[in-house]
C-alpha cells in the first residue's frame, strides 16, 4: 500500500515537535524543530483512514466503510471545489465535484449534512456558484458553507452572501447545533493583511467568545473554516494569523474538532483536546509544503488525479474526544 | 494625485504594447498627457512571486501587473487605495504611479505574495 506524497508534515501554531507518522504506524523523526512539547501530526493521502484520539494520544487504522460507521452523528466535508477552474491540473472540475457528490450521495452510511470548508468557485461568478449549487445539491443533503477566498472576489463577497449568508453574521459567520453537537462556521478569508495568513479579526473573535460563553464544556465542538486555523506553512500563507486566540476559546472543551480547507491536501495534528484535519480538494491538489517553488495547481498524471481528490466523513465517537475523520479519495 | 489609469483587467494585446518602450509611451501620452516621460515597468506573476520584487520608478510611471500563474491573484496596494480586480491567467493590471513615495502592495488572495514600488521625485 502506497503513501502517496505528504511524507512529512511542517510546522506548528505552537513550535513544537512535529513527527509524520506512516500507515504502518512508524513514526518519523522530523528534524529542525523545537522539540519542547508534545505534538503529533499526521498525514496521509490516497487511503481511507479513520482518525480517533483516546486520552491525547492519537491513533489510526486502516478500515473499511462499514467499520467507520457509528450509531451516531455523522456529515460529510467537501472542500475546494474550484468551479470553473479548467487549467492542466484538472480541466473537469464539475466532473470531480459531480463523482464526489454522487459518492456521498450513495453511500450506504449516507451523512446527515455537509459542510463546505470554502472555494466553492474559482473566480466568484454568478454562473459559477450556480454550476456549484446544482451539483452540490444533487447529494439531496443540507449543506453548511464558509467561503473561501475565491468565493469573495466581486462586490465585496456579495455573490457568496447573497446565497448562503442568511443568518449569519458579519462576512458569513453563525453557529448552529446538530445532535449535541455544536458547529461553529468562520470566515478567515477577509482583510487580508499584506505579508500575512489567514484573518478571522476582532470582531469576529468577540462574537465566538460569546458564542462559546456559555456553553458546557461537555459539548462536542466543530469548527469549520476554509484556511488551516493552526499555522501548517507560513511561508506559503497556510495558516491563520489570529488562529490562536479562537483556540483559547475552545481549550476548555472536551472534544474540539477542526476542519478546514484551503491547502488540497490531508493534514491531521492533535493538541490536547483539539484535532485539526484538513480535507482533499474536489479540483485539484496542490503540492505538500515546501516541495514545490509555491503553492498552486498541481498537475499529476491523469491516473493519479482521484487519488488526490476527495471528501471527507466524520462521525461522532464519544463525547468526550474529537470526532473520527474517515478521508474518501475520489478512487484509491 | 494619483489617477487610475485602468481601473480593471485589459487585454493581453494591450499589456504586450505597454511592455514595450515606444509602443507604451505613445498609449500614455494619448491617454494622460501629464504623465511625464517615463518607459513603462512589468511586474510578472510567476510561481506565486512579484517579480521584480522592488521595482524603483519615476513619477509617473505606469506599473503593469501581468499574472502568468495557472491560478488567479489580485494587487493590493492599500496606502494608495487600489485594488485590482481579480487576474486570471495572462490577466493584467496597470496603475500609474504618481506621487513619490514608497508602495507596499500584496496579493489579496495570497497576502504572503508581497512587493514594493518606490516612485521617486
Ligand atoms: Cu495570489
Amino acid at each position: 500500500m502506497g503513501v502517496a506524497g505528504l511524507g512529512d508534515c511542517t510546522g506548528s501554531a505552537v513550535g513544537l515537535a512535529t513527527e509524520a507518522n506512516d500507515m504502518n504506524g512508524e513514526m518519523i523523526d522530523s528534524d529542525g524543530i523545537d522539540r519542547r512539547g508534545f505534538l503529533r501530526c499526521m498525514s496521509w493521502a490516497g487511503t481511507a483512514v479513520v482518525w480517533t484520539v483516546a486520552a491525547g494520544v492519537p491513533r489510526s487504522g486502516l478500515i473499511g466503510s462499514a467499520q467507520a460507521a457509528t450509531e451516531g452523528l455523522r456529515f460529510a466535508q467537501i472542500s475546494d471545489s474550484h468551479i470553473g477552474f479548467n487549467k492542466a491540473a484538472n480541466p473537469d472540475a464539475v466532473g470531480t465535484l459531480q463523482e464526489a457528490i454522487k459518492r456521498i450521495g450513495a453511500a450506504q452510511d449516507r451523512p446527515a449534512f455537509m459542510i463546505h470548508t470554502g472555494d466553492v468557485t474559482h473566480l466568484s461568478t454568478a454562473g459559477q456558484f450556480d454550476t456549484a449549487q446544482k451539483v452540490i445539491s444533487e447529494a439531496g443533503l443540507t449543506t453548511h458553507f464558509v467561503p473561501g477566498e475565491h468565493d469573495i472576489l466581486e462586490d465585496d463577497g456579495k455573490s457568496y452572501l447573497n446565497r448562503y449568508g442568511k443568518g449569519t453574521q458579519g462576512a458569513g459567520w453563525y453557529s448552529f447545533d446538530q445532535s449535541g453537537v455544536h458547529f461553529v462556521g468562520l470566515v478567515n478569508v477577509v482583510d487580508l493583511k499584506g505579508g500575512g495568513m489567514g484573518n478571522l479579526g476582532h470582531e469576529q473573535l468577540e462574537w465566538l467568545e460569546k458564542d462559546l460563553a456559555g456553553r458546557s464544556a461537555s459539548t462536542p465542538i466543530v469548527v469549520f473554516a476554509h484556511i488551516p486555523l493552526w499555522v501548517v506553512y507560513a511561508d506559503w500563507g497556510w495558516g491563520t494569523q489570529d488562529g490562536a486566540q479562537a483556540l483559547t476559546y475552545l481549550k476548555r472543551f472536551g472534544s474540539v474538532t477542526v476542519l478546514n480547507g484551503h491547502i488540497h491536501q490531508v493534514m491531521q495534528k492533535v493538541e490536547g483536546h483539539v484535532a485539526f484535519h484538513t480535507a482533499l480538494s474536489t479540483a485539484f491538489p496542490q503540492p505538500a509544503p515546501g516541495t514545490a517553488p509555491s503553492p498552486g495547481p498541481k498537475t499529476v498524471p491523469p491516473g493519479e488525479l482521484r487519488s488526490l481528490l476527495g471528501t471527507a466523513r466524520v462521525s461522532l465517537v464519544r463525547n468526550d474526544t474529537p470526532l473520527a475523520i474517515v478521508d474518501r479519495p475520489l478512487a484509491g | 494625485m494619483t489617477e487610475l489609469l485602468e481601473p480593471g483587467v485589459f487585454a493581453r494585446r494591450t499589456v504586450l504594447r505597454l511592455a514595450l518602450p515606444a509602443a507604451g509611451g505613445l498609449l500614455l501620452a494619448a491617454r494622460a498627457t501629464q504623465a511625464q516621460a517615463a518607459d513603462d515597468v512589468k511586474v510578472t506573476i510567476d510561481n506565486f512571486v512579484f517579480a521584480p520584487a522592488t521595482i524603483t520608478v519615476p513619477k509617473g510611471t505606469t506599473v503593469t501587473w501581468v499574472n502568468r500563474d495557472d491560478i488567479p491573484h489580485l494587487v493590493v496596494c492599500p496606502s494608495v487605495n487600489v485594488r485590482s480586480k481579480v487576474l486570471d491567467t495572462d490577466q493584467s493590471f496597470a496603475f500609474r504611479f504618481d506621487k513619490p513615495g514608497r508602495v507596499n502592495y500584496f496579493c489579496g488572495l495570497h497576502p504572503h505574495m508581497t512587493g514594493v514600488v518606490v516612485v521617486t521625485g
